[in-house]
């Protein structure tokens, strides 16, 4: 693990392929030491398969790069040992219990005193008094936990969360994101996927990642301010007309609502203004000229990439 | 989470003994899933115990019983003496007793009867001049495994019908040239032969079918992605599947012998302590053949028609159910390369001859090949990556 400079994760030029369908296309990233990175993107747009590259559970098709220094393609056992990978779907056994299963996961990383991690590990995870249940019967929020706790047992120095809050509630998934915050803290890297905003703005930096492609990345700001896309929020009566009468005209790319207002955004503003003109003038309506939300960027990206590689 | 307030304890990693640890972690995790699958719990016993009984009791080749006739065209006391005999062996039952030949032929025909035994006129005369008079006997062959039987005990039976009628003495030469010779079970109690070769029966059916599953559970159940992210070894992936069930093996080789011994008389001649060395052998052959099956097929339920198709070329070719020398050639060696077959002449010489292992080298180092061979193909067959 020499000459890393930091960084906990540096590729380029993935590639992967299923079946003839390239599912990750030329993907570069790299991702600092002791962060929290993001990784976006609708469903199906190559981010579950490009974590699985990075722990050694596929190969790529081409591409090259590090992880915790250690080569993807060569040394894949060395990343097992230093990576906790908690997978989308449930994947400890259901037909063992809580201790059975952190035991189990112990063991297998060779920890001295397994029995001890686990204990520690329960008691940790709040899970005290149900390190009897079998992991099957545990709600979706500590099934969860568990996860994160199966694979932060030993200790690793790279987390790959993947979709982790997925189906979770609101305040499992604040306890869970003040927990990965904790982690990176104490230097861990991690790199997690999410379909939330409010999860992404919790990461120190994003990438967005569409048909296989990586389109952005970069902090929050950085992001939005790349995105170049003018919003005007609008309050007021008549917003279902004025979304009818928008839609589809020049300079108009998004149109969304979002509770008692409307986000209208476009990238080139000189053609959005002409649009809105004639609405502007009618009372009842108040504009307001706004920086767009990541969420107006994101499905504007989604959008576009969807014209330039569908 | 309270992480915040506690830091992270740390637990020392062991390098030393991996493989040992990995093999155990992934035993441990077995032994805990087959405890907590009852109905696979309660099969390792119910399976054994439920065949054996069909086996021994209900299914049994030697006659017993069999519908017959006679056509009887001379009422002698010799034809009365002799099928007096062949009623007292149990296996036929003369329900009818006719004298005309289309009546006889008849009731064979209409399956009323599964044999006949025609005593021609003039029977007795013949016999006291030494003509050797022919006994004829007709039997319904659509079901040969009983009308073989029957024919062959026929001659015996007759024989010593002879012998001991004082009419007649001993006679210089045996009236029929048919033979049968059953050594090593002279009552040709079929429980004595089915026994033995139940144990390597059952055994190579649930042994198979146990492994043939586990890597495919995995993959359908979601939990391979888990366990291939974790750095355990496909060596140390083998050896945690294969241990728990040498174990289950056992259990299910000590009830059935045992069974074997109290219910049905079955003798254990031989050395115990080289019939139970020989057995796990035999079974860790079958778990690895298992195992390597569940690397090559995609899903359970292939899992299931691929241990089909070796369970049956091994229940037809290994000699447990057809005499393994009456096989073609070719048969005989697709059989060879079956550990079951090798097993029945281990388990069978133990148990009903006495045999030592000087006796059974060749069998015991052909199980030991197919063991690594399959064993061989597992690990390198298993899929490290998801691709």
């Amino acid at each position: 693990m020499s000459g890393d400079n930091g960084i906990a994760i540096d590729v380029k030029g993935l590639t992967k392929s299923f079946g003839g369908r390239e599912v990750v296309h030329d993907l570069s990233m790299q991702v600092k030491r002791g962060s929290i990175y993001g990784f976006l993107g609708p469903n199906g747009s190559g981010k579950t398969t490009t974590i699985r590259i990075l722990c050694g559970l596929l190969t790529p098709d081409s591409g090259e790069g590090t992880c915790l220094g250690y080569d993807i393609r060569r040394d894949a056992d060395k990343i097992k040992r230093q990576v906790g990978y908690m997978t989308q779907r449930f994947s400890l056994y259901q037909d063992l219990s809580v201790r059975e299963n952190l035991e189990f996961v112990a063991r297998l990383y060779g920890l001295r005193d397994a029995r001890g991690a686990a204990r520690d590990m329960i008691k940790r995870l709040g899970l005290s008094g149900r390190e009897e249940q079998l992991a099957g019967e545990l709600s979706g929020g500590w099934k969860q936990r568990l996860a994160l706790g199966a694979c932060t047992l030993s200790s690793p120095k790279l987390l790959l969360l993947d979709e982790p809050t997925a189906g979770v509630d609101p305040k499992a998934r604040r306890d869970f994101w003040n927990e990965i915050h904790a982690l990176a803290a104490d230097g861990l890297t991690v790199l997690v996927s999410t379909h939330y905003m409010d999860e992404a703005e919790r990461c120190h930096e994003i990438a967005y990642i569409a048909y296989g492609h990586l389109l952005v990345h970069g902090t929050v700001e950085e992001v939005i301010a790349k995105s170049a896309l003018t919003t005007y929020t609008v309050t007021g009566e008549g917003l279902n007309e004025l979304a009818a009468g928008l839609t589809g005209k020049p300079g108009i790319d998004m149109v969304a609502p979002f509770g008692t207002s409307l986000h209208v955004s476009g990238r080139d503003v000189a053609a959005l203004e002409a649009s809105v003109a004639p609405w502007q003038a009618k009372s009842g309506l108040h504009w307001n000229k706004s920086s767009p939300s990541l969420e107006d960027v994101f499905i504007e990206l989604m959008g576009r990439s969807k014209d330039n590689f569908q | 989470m309270s992480a915040v307030d506690h830091p992270e304890p740390q637990h020392a990693i062991r390098e030393r003994f991996g493989f040992w640890t990995r093999s155990y972690a992934m035993l441990v995790k077995e032994f805990i899933q087959l405890k907590r699958d009852r109905v696979s719990f309660a099969m390792i016993v119910m399976l054994p115990v439920m065949q054996l009984l069909l086996f021994g009791y209900a299914i049994n080749t030697t006659p017993h019983n069999l519908p017959s006739a006679v056509l009887l065209q001379e009422d002698s006391d010799l034809a009365r003496s002799i099928l007096k005999a062949l009623e007292n062996t149990k296996y036929f039952r003369f329900l009818y007793e006719v004298h005309d030949v289309e009546d006889f032929d008849n009731l064979l025909k209409s399956g009323k009867v599964l044999f006949g035994v025609e005593i021609p006129r003039g029977f007795e005369r013949a016999v006291r001049r030494g003509d050797r008079p022919a006994l004829l006997v007709a039997a319904d062959a659509t079901d040969p495994v009983a009308a073989s039987a029957a024919i062959g005990s026929l001659g015996m039976v007759v024989q010593t019908a002879l012998k001991h009628d004082l009419y007649i003495g001993d006679p210089p030469e045996m009236p029929f040239e048919i033979r049968a010779h059953a050594r090593y079970n002279p009552a040709a109690a079929s429980s004595l032969n089915i026994v033995p070769g139940l144990v390597g029966t059952i055994l190579t059916m649930t042994m198979l079918i146990f492994t043939a599953l586990s890597v495919t559970r995995e993959v359908e159940r979601g939990t391979m992605e888990n366990l291939l992210s974790m750095p355990i070894k496909p060596v140390e992936v083998m050896f945690g599947k294969i241990i728990p069930y040498v174990l289950v093996g056992f259990v299910q080789a000590f009830l059935i012998i045992g069974i074997g011994v109290v219910l049905f008389g079955v003798p254990i001649l031989g050395n115990l302590f080289l019939l139970a060395v020989l057995s796990t052998l035999f079974i860790s052959t079958n778990l690895a053949i298992g195992y390597t099956i569940s690397t090559l097929v995609q899903n359970q339920l292939q899992a299931m028609q691929m241990s089909m198709m070796f369970f049956l070329p091994s229940i037809l070719l290994s000699g447990f159910m057809f005499p393994f020398a009456g096989m073609p050639v070719w048969a005989q060696y697709v059989g060879e390369c079956l550990p079951l077959t090798h097993y029945l002449r281990i388990v069978r010489a133990i148990m009903l001859k006495g045999a030592t292992m000087q006796n059974l080298r060749f069998d015991a180092l052909a199980l030991a090949v197919l063991m690594l061979l399959a064993m061989t193909i597992a690990v390198t067959r298993f899929r490290r990556t998801l691709d």
